[in-house]
């Protein structure tokens, strides 16, 4: 009996390996992050329904009219403080985490670069359609890391067509660089789907991942990752 | 040992963990040459991330302390309170409108527009939130100048259209999201103020409407050159809808700041809290520059 036991203490005793992938600046943007995004599209969105076309006033084509199940703010005025409140952590929690990866070289994890090209196929095929997975190297495949770039891209492009939007006259050179007010309107508008496209899967991905892998986005360590294998 | 990387006589002494640790397989050796480092001398993974081997409850425990550190995020919870929701947003506003008396250029102009540029008259929209066209007899008509001016009192639209007369085609933006080019033309609101004596250190214009609607607008946007007393469009005199007999034009604010049917304007510094402007009392952004 004591020597099972003491077995057991043994095995339970043995070391995890932890990997601390995410940074406590990259957890903490993240998470101001989420919340922040979720409140721009939503906001965003009512603040469309005041004028949801890309056109001219007169005569007024709809383009599309968000229902209010998806819509946050209530009418044009409400939805206009939730905008302009939550620009701030947006753009704030982006600059924090852009800085951050720059100066402390983080950014090898997640930058997707031309390398990487190779690597997205045979990652979608994994996913899509049922291919065989490809050996897991790093935190992040190359699939990954291009869908977390592209949202930079469009974090990027919603901040400064967003600033165009708020500001045309004060950023006139960033204005005309977007080809005008109104098409910077549509812009905006393509940045956020881009942001619609990436939440689903993203979510999908971090659900069929498991729990070891999401609780590493809140406490930064992840328990024996495949790749160390 | 021909491949010892330790100079002769200090095995083990001089090399710091990090030296041996190096990607190249040399660290299980270095282990097993050197009893006394820890069994796995640090590692990275693939990207340069910290790697470690714990003891489960020394790595719970790990977990937990990074888990509070995320703690100050849950603060944002604070808008979802219903009695903190509309003072926090309130601030998010403040904060805006600080920002953008920061970012707006008094010498900033305005992008100008040539005139095939500009919408017909009849596609130049316009909002009214009570009646339409105030009853307003033309005839009898003044504006009302008070507060911090050295000569208030009514001012006939004769005495406004003496001042030179500035025409402008620009890009009239409404908080809705629609844009149009039109063309305008007015005195100077700078010009004017001057020449009535306005204290023009003040921080605020108030106007109020013939509509009852009111606004009130930063004194550094009203000294803007392009900010007029409007009277015409399209070279006509202002149609009703448009604000007849005179209106503010400001290509560097939305056009809820650009009141019509001006009734009285005022020279202050102080706002009421519930007056700040019609649009505004109700949730629109005070400074609303563009």
């Amino acid at each position: 009996m004591a020597s099972t036991a003491n077995a057991i203490d043994r095995k339970q005793a043995q070391p995890v390996t932890m990997v601390y992938e995410h940074p406590f600046i990259v957890r903490f943007a993240h998470w101001v992050n989420a919340v922040a995004l979720l409140v721009m599209i939503g906001s965003g969105l009512q603040v469309f329904v005041a004028f949801p076309s890309f056109g001219p006033k007169i005569p007024q084509k709809n383009f599309f009219v968000p229902p209010k199940a998806i819509t946050l703010g209530g009418w044009l005025g409400g939805s206009l403080q939730w905008h302009f409140t939550f620009m701030w952590f947006f753009m704030g929690s982006g600059l924090l985490y852009v800085i951050y990866q720059v100066v402390s070289g983080h950014w090898r994890q997640v930058l997707f670069l031309p390398h990487d090209i190779k690597g997205v196929w045979p990652m979608a095929k994994h996913y899509f359609f049922f291919g065989k997975k490809p050996p897991v190297k790093a935190a992040y495949n190359s699939l990954q890391k291009l869908a977390y770039t592209s949202t930079l891209f469009f974090g990027v492009l919603s901040t400064l067509t967003g600033l165009v939007l708020w500001k045309p006259v004060q950023f006139w050179w960033l204005t005309l660089l977007f080809g005008g007010f109104r098409l910077t309107r549509i812009w905006h508008f393509i940045s956020m789907c881009g942001f619609v496209a990436f939440i689903p899967g993203h979510l999908i991905m971090v659900a069929l991942h498991g729990w070891n892998n999401f609780y590493s986005m809140i406490t930064g360590w992840k328990r024996e990752p495949e790749y160390l294998d | 040992m021909p491949d010892e990387r330790e100079p002769p006589g200090q095995p083990g002494e001089s090399h710091g963990p990090e030296a041996e640790s190096a990607p190249d397989g040399g660290a299980s050796r270095t282990a097993s040459e050197q009893p006394r480092q820890p069994a796995h001398p640090p590692r990275v993974g693939p990207s340069g991330e910290p790697v470690r081997d714990l003891p489960p409850a020394e790595s719970k425990r790990m977990n937990r302390r990074e888990l509070l550190k995320l703690a100050p995020v849950i603060v944002l919870g604070a808008f979802a309170i219903p009695k903190w929701q509309q003072p926090l947003l309130n601030e998010g506003y403040a904060f805006g409108d600080w920002a953008s008396g920061k970012l707006f250029g008094r010498h900033r102009l305005a992008r100008t527009f040539s005139d095939h540029e500009v919408a017909p008259l009849e596609r130049f929209p316009y909002n009214y939130y009570d009646v339409l066209y105030p009853d307003i007899d033309f005839s009898t008509w003044t504006l009302t100048v008070e507060g911090l001016v050295q000569r208030p009192g009514d001012y006939k639209l004769q005495q406004i259209q003496a001042f030179p007369k500035i025409v402008q085609n620009t890009r009239h933006v409404c908080v809705e999201g629609w844009d149009v080019i039109g063309n305008f033309g007015g005195a100077r609101a700078s010009d004017f103020l001057r020449a009535i004596g306005a204290d023009l250190t003040a921080r605020y214009l108030e106007v109020e409407c013939l509509d009852q609607y009111y606004e009130s607008i930063d004194m550094e946007t009203i000294l803007h050159p392009q900010t007029l007393l409007c009277y015409e469009m399209y070279g006509q005199p202002l149609p009703p809808g448009h604000g007849a007999p005179l209106r503010l034009q400001m290509p560097t604010k939305l056009g809820y700041k650009q009141a019509k049917y001006l009734d009285t304007i005022r020279v202050t510094n102080v706002l009421k809290d519930d007056r700040q402007g019609y649009w505004e009392d109700q949730g629109y952004d005070w400074y609303g520059g563009l």
